[in-house]
Formats: structure tokens, sequence, C-alpha cells
């Protein structure tokens, strides 16, 4: 009864979305493995060390690792699978890349965005845009799970003192190369790890709006930046702010949301948050119906008595 | 150079969908259904790669109930060539479909395969990495920006920080994100000729394919609801319940 984690990282910090999965597993199983694969991720294998609970930490590491492709990352996670019977990643847009590849090849099925341990075979994961909760339950010899960050409180990451093991890395024909990267650079705190986000939608009007009255208030309460998806069709501000369904999941301690009415498809990346604050000049707009705090007023009179208020 | 894409046929994404009393699942009698969003991005990227030049030929396929064939015509209408039916009533997991599709991918011999990143139904987002694995060719998932070229395809992908780059030596499979293009309206004069474009029907037992689901339901149910909250009068009292109310500021 072991489980694998396959970690979050960018080859120098490990990112939090492992703590929430390093916490699933080890209600899976109390023997719980991380894998670092990356180049010149030694800070990461040493982080993941730390983690309580975790027994043992295999870093791999090799400049063809470096970019989290997944054909290599597949091979390097199926060359030690048979060990376990867990493997588990969060489900980022790294984990949900890699995990069906390596269930596929072990001929087993994977289960999606898990928010709950029932049992050691049987998991609840939200479908439909979170309108609903399956429980499900796998017959599978080896289970294959991404991790939804938010129905998991984080693994302590400190006070752990696993073994670090280096392991060589297996050999990919390697169909498939990097070419760039565009990251949106922020010093702001990290879409799906902050403890205060400030949304906003078409009730903006344009992406000067956003930055006018959005950016500051988020400054004001030390958030990070979300979006609906009107917001970014719309072109206000880039695609990866988008919370909902096929956006990033997120349950902040506080989650303001601006100018958003409420489609299904938000809602269901949202609703977790703890409280949740809807401004919108509509008083029939569904965000209101999940909304702790309710305030029906025109953004562009409230959000800057909200800034000049929050001083 | 023959593209592939899949679709899949689920409640249509403005249904508010409710669970049945028994908790067995969802109620989906007398439900629109519509062809899943982004495979119909899918169904578009093939259609412009085949506008371009680059495709000769796309074929369309579907893996379930008769019913399905009205999405396949969906997507002949936007402008597939033929379309392929495997139909069963029998339940299908994405591990099954990915059999299916590898089954389908090998026979026709298909350079590309397209599928949407993820089914609003189910919310997997599996099959298409599931099938890349069983292929053994490299994958782009989450694309919002695809070009062919040399035998190659430059995938740019939607990540969590941002943006990336991927090239793939083809065949290789990519999936979409909501991005990638708008999908044009459907024609009349488009559905009229999809009417006499060829659909071919055919069954996994004839694939030779293994779709027994791994996974069972035990049940499903509501999400928890969300108590009602309060409407404030003014930015004040807003503040004034996040500061002393929530404490959340």
């Amino acid at each position: 009864m072991t489980a694998l984690v396959i970690a979050e990282h960018d080859n120098s910090s490990l990112k939090v979305a492992t703590l929430h999965a390093v916490a699933a597993a080890l209600q899976c199983s109390p023997q719980v493995d991380i894998l670092v694969s990356g180049n010149g991720a030694t800070a990461v294998a040493q982080a993941a060390s730390q983690i309580l609970g975790v027994r043992k930490v295999i870093q791999v590491d090799d400049v063809r690792l470096a970019d989290q492709l997944a054909e290599p990352l597949a091979a390097q996670i199926l060359a030690i699978a048979h060990q376990y019977e867990y493997i588990l990643a969060p489900a980022t847009a790294n984990g949900k890349n890699v995990l069906p590849r390596v269930a596929a090849k072990l001929d087993v099925a994977q289960l999606s965005d898990i928010t709950k341990v029932v049992a050691s075979d049987t998991f609840e994961r939200p479908i439909y845009a979170g309108n609903a909760i399956a429980t499900v339950q796998s017959s599978d010899p080896i289970k294959v799970i991404t991790v939804r960050t938010t129905g998991f409180d984080p693994a302590v990451a400190s006070g752990g003192s696993a073994l670090i093991e280096s392991q060589v890395v297996t050999a990919d024909a390697g169909r498939s190369s990097f070419v760039g990267r565009e990251l949106t650079k922020s010093d702001r705190p990290e879409l799906t790890a902050a403890k205060i986000i400030v949304s906003g939608g078409r009730g903006l009007g344009s992406g000067d709006k956003y930055q006018e009255l959005i950016a500051p208030l988020a400054d004001k309460l030390g958030a990070a930046l979300g979006a609906s998806r009107a917001a970014v069709d719309a072109g206000y501000v880039p695609n990866n702010y988008q919370v909902g369904q096929t956006g990033k999941i997120v349950a902040p301690q506080l989650y303001i949301a601006v100018g958003i009415s409420g489609a299904i498809q938000h809602l269901a990346g949202m609703k977790d948050s703890k409280v949740i604050v809807a401004i919108n000049k509509d008083p029939e707009a569904p965000i209101f119906s999940v909304a702790d705090y309710g305030l029906v007023a025109d953004l562009n009179v409230a959000v800057p008595e909200l800034i000049a208020t929050l001083t | 150079m023959k593209i592939l894409v899949a679709v899949k046929r689920v409640v249509d994404y403005n249904v508010k969908i409710r669970v049945k009393s028994d908790n067995t699942g969802v109620d989906i009698a007398n439900v629109k259904m519509s062809m899943n969003p982004f495979d119909e991005i899918a169904v578009e990227e093939a259609v412009r790669l085949k506008e371009a030049g680059i495709a000769t030929e796309i074929v369309v396929v579907s893996a379930g109930a008769t019913q399905c064939q009205e999405t396949l015509r969906t997507a002949l209408a936007i402008g597939a060539d033929r379309a392929i039916l495997v139909e069963t009533d029998a339940e299908l997991q994405p591990l099954a479909v990915a059999k299916i599709l590898k089954a389908l991918v090998e026979k026709e011999q298909a350079q590309i395969v397209i599928l949407g990143k993820q089914a609003i139904d189910d919310d997997s987002n599996q099959t298409g990495q599931m099938l890349a694995s069983l292929l053994d060719v490299p994958q782009a998932t989450f694309a919002s920006k695809v070009v062919v070229a040399d035998g190659k395809v430059s995938v740019t992908r939607e990540v969590d920080g941002g943006l990336e780059t991927i090239s793939l030596v083809l065949p290789a499979v990519i999936t979409t994100d909501l991005r990638l293009n708008e999908p044009r309206y459907v024609t009349l004069p488009n559905i009229m000729k999809s009417k006499k474009k060829t659909l071919e029907i055919t069954k996994p037992e004839d694939l030779g394919v293994d779709i027994a689901p791994r996974l069972k339901t035990i049940k499903v149910e509501e999400p928890p609801k969300r108590s009602a909250g309060v409407m404030v009068a003014d930015v004040a009292a807003l503040v004034d319940k996040l500061k002393n109310e929530a404490k959340v500021i």
C-alpha cells in the first residue's frame, strides 16, 4: 500500500499544489513517496523531503525533463509505477496533461479531480461543472488520480526528513520538443494559491476598466487577479486569469466578484470559496445566489469607494 | 493529410442539470443535447486546416447511442467529410473511448487527431492523452494555436501561468482549449449537404475493443448548497461585515 505523488514545480521551487496532492495521498496510504522529475531541481527535491509524512523523494534530473513534457515525464513515472498502488498528481495543467498518459499505458482508469477519499478504492469527484458529485469505486490494481487542490487542506510543508534518492533518466524517443513559453508576469499571489481573489467580469466593459478598478483593489487587499470567461473572451485579461469549470478552480478565504453575472461554469470554479462577495448592478444576477455578501451597485462607484474605505 | 476528429454528445451547456432522486445519476431524459463545446472547436480547427490546404480529408467519429448520429451530422455540416459512429448503449469511460479511437486512427491512418480537452458532462479531461499514449505518439493538450508545417505541428498551449509552445512530430494528438477558434454557425445549405455525406455505423466488437468500464459509480448527489447570504446596503456595510463578521480582511 504505497502512493507516489508527482511533484508540481518549475525546477526552482515546489508548488503548493503538491502539498494538497500529498494530503490526499496520505489519506490513501501511510507510505507516500514523491517523484521530482526535472532539470537542476535539487532545491525542489529538498523542499519535497521536508513535507511531513513523506517517506522518500525520488529525484530524476535531466535536461530532457526540464519542461514537464508529457512523453518523457510519463516514461519516468511508468519506470517506477508498478511499485505503487496509487499514483497521484495535483489537477494542474501538468498533472492533467501527463497522468491519463500513464493510466492508459498501465491499462487502468484515471480518476480525475477527486475532492474526497471515501475508502481505499472509493472517491468523490465533481461532474457537470460541480453541479453533481459522483462517488466512484475503482477496481484497478493501480489507482491513477488527479487531485482537486481545493478539496484537501495542504500537507505540512516542514518537519519531515525524507530520504532523497537519485534515479537515472529513462531514455525517451522524444517526438515532442519545447519551443518557448510566455508566462504572465505578476508580483501578485498565484491565483490558485491566493487567500484573497478579486475577479472581474464583462460588467467592467473594458480591459482599461479592469486595470483601473480591479487591479488597485487587488493591490489593496494583497489579492490575486481573476476573471470570468466573458472578460477573457472580450480580451480584458490573459487566458490564465480565467476562473471556472474549464479554467482555474479556486477556493480562497475571500472571493470578490465584480461585474460577474455568475454563469454556472464560473460558479463551478469558485463556489467553494470561504466567503464570497458579489458586486453587480443587476439584482437578479445568479452570482448573488452563492454570495455571502451581495451589493447591488454600479461598480464604477462602488469599487473606488471600496478602495478608499480600505485605506 | 487525413485528420480524425472525435466528438461527444452531451447535455447542452445551457441546461441546468438535475440529480435523479434515487441518486443513480443525472436526469438526461428530455433534456437538450448538443455537441460538446470543445469538440465543436476541434471540428472547426480541422475544417480550417482543410480550407488552408493542409488537410485533405476530415473523418469525424463519435461513440455511443444511435442519437450520436445527430452530433455527427452537425460536424458534417460544419465541414467534416465523412462520419463514423461506433454504436453502443453500454457506458463508455475515457479509456474505452481511447481504445475505440485508437482502432479507428490506425484503420484510417490519420496523421492528426483533434479532440476537445474535456467533455462538459463527466469533466474527465483524459481521452486525448490516453489516445496519444495508446498510439505511442506525442500529444499537445489545451491548444490555443495550431500551426502545421514540414511534418510537424507547433501547438501553443494554455498552461497555469500563461502560454507555452511545443513542437510535435506527426502523427500526433491535439486537444482543444476554449480560445483556439470560434466555431462557425452552421448554415441551412450546409445542413442539407451534410445529409448526403457518408455516415458509417460500426460496433465496438467489430473493432475488437474491450470497453468494459473500470470505475463503478456508487451514487451521484447534489453538491452541498451554500446557505443564503445577505444583501448589504452600501460599501461601508460591506467592509464592516468583512472585517467584523467574516473576519477575512
